[in-house]
Order: C-alpha cells, then structure tokens, then sequence
C-alpha cells in the first residue's frame, strides 16, 4: 500500500514536471507546478516528514504560487488576441531546446550512475512512526537557534527589500 | 513503515532536479526560470528529507529542508520584485533582449 502510494506520487511529481518542460503556455505550467509540489509533500509524508509536509503545502502552494501566478498575470504581452493558445506563450529557439535537454539528460545519466554505484550503510534506527513536530521544535530552539535568528532576519530583509523594490513602478517623469 | 529503498528516493529527486534544469535553460521566460528553480529547489529537500528517515532523534535533514523552503520563499519575492520592475523598464520578459544595465 505504501509503495503504491510512493510510485504514485512520484510519478505525479515527474509527469508534471514534464509537462512543465513540454507546455508553451506558462499558465498551465504554473498549475503543473501545483501538482508537483503535491506529489513532493506526499512524498515527504511518506517519508516521515509530516511538518514538513505541510509547510510544503503551505509555504509553496499557498504562497509561492501565487506569486508566481500574479507575475505571470502583471506581465503580459501587450498587444492581445483572442486566440486562447497565443496567451503567455513562451518561444524557445531550437538550439536553446537542444542544449536544455541534453544538460538535463547527461546530468540525470550522471546521478544515476552515482546513486547506483554507491552503497549506503545507514547506521541509525529508522524512524518511529511518531511525529517530528516536536523533534523540530526542540532542536529548533536549542541546536539551531541560530540559524532560526538569522532566516527571521533574512525573512524581514526580503520582505522590505521585495517591497522597496516592487514600489513606485512607473515614476511620473 | 519504511519498506521503499533509499535509492528510490534518490532517483526521484535526481529525476526533477534534472527536468527542473532542463526547465531553466529552455525557458525564455523570467517566470519560467523562476519555475525551474522551484523545481530543484524541491527536488534537493526530496533528498534531505529521504536521508533524514535513518536520522530520528536530530532530525538535520528536516532542519535543513525547512530552512531551504523559507530561503526559498525569501528568493521568490525578491525575484518577482525585480522581475516587475525589469517589466517596467523593458517592457519584455525575455531575458535574451534585456542586455543593457541603462536605457
């Protein structure tokens, strides 16, 4: 049942990423998207990760999408039409479509031979099936508090720098 | 609980890192860019999180994951704000026409 679940998933995770690299409009890339980072929560909620999970649903689907999608939508083209396959359409030269996929190809060819030529000897207990809130929140507030710190302040920057920056986009001259 | 190989979770992540760069080099969009991005970004935490399972009592790989999710989300607001901005100026998206510092 479990493995069922996983090679689901995973398969839902890899085909929208496909069509994410197949789709010319980048609406319907943006949505494949969407089910990919569905199919990457559901894995990590099979792998034990269940606050993970959900912030992944949260932090992403909740949040980064949109964005995203809001800055597909402020950044049309200008001249419309009313043909629904011209919208955010997205050219690609065909060399530019070569070289991509044969990156992508070697590179996947590359970390296969490595994962297949590696042996991992796990020494730790596998994990309990309990959960990993309350894990994350001790060694959130002891080991790494430091780091806590600092992605707070990182957050503060981004936030008034992404706000500094968006403002005021077409000065009156 | 537990019964997939690590392996597998290994090649998951290997296979969308790989179709999240090929989506970032193909893509003469800022968005799309930022989509495959997104995608590898994702595809490291499928790893992090797989190493995490033999990991109970620390939990680094979750640690580490979830500090990538929020620098993450940290570098798509920063993004989308410069990317509007570049819209405003250029009026274009492609980022091949979007060669000079200055108008």
């Amino acid at each position: 049942m479990e493995a069922i679940a996983f090679y689901g998933f995973a398969a839902l995770a890899i085909a929208s990423g496909l069509f994410i690299l197949f789709s010319k409009n980048l609406i319907y890339a943006a949505f494949a998207l969407f089910l990919a980072f569905l199919g990457v929560a559901a894995l990590y909620v099979l792998a034990g990760a269940d606050f993970l999970g959900v912030s992944q649903i949260m932090i992403y689907v909740g949040g980064v999408l949109v964005l995203l999608i809001f800055g597909i939508m402020l950044t049309q083209k200008a001249n419309k039409s009313n043909d629904p396959s011209r919208h955010n359409r997205v050219e690609i030269l065909i060399r530019r479509e070569t070289w991509g996929f044969l990156l992508g190809a070697g590179f996947f060819v590359v970390l296969v031979k490595i994962i297949f030529s590696s042996d991992f000897k796990m020494t730790g207990d596998s994990m309990t099936s309990k959960s990993t809130i309350r894990t994350i929140g001790v060694e959130l507030m002891t080991s790494h508090l430091l780091p806590f710190e600092i992605v707070a302040i990182l957050l503060l920057v981004s936030l008034v720098g992404a706000a500094y920056l968006a403002m005021n986009r077409n000065p009156m001259p | 609980m537990n019964h997939i190989p690590i392996q597998h979770y290994l090649l998951v992540g290997a296979a969308l890192f790989c179709i999240g760069l090929a989506v970032a080099v193909t893509k003469r969009h800022f968005i799309g860019i930022l989509l495959g991005i997104e995608l590898m970004l994702n595809a490291v935490n499928i790893n992090l999180v797989a190493f995490s399972r033999h990991d109970p009592e620390r939990l680094s790989g979750q640690l580490f994951a979830l500090f990538v999710i929020v620098v993450a989300a940290a570098e798509v607001t920063v993004a989308l704000a410069i990317i509007l901005r570049v819209y405003g100026q250029f009026k274009t998206v492609d980022p091949d026409e979007v060669s000079e510092l200055k108008k």
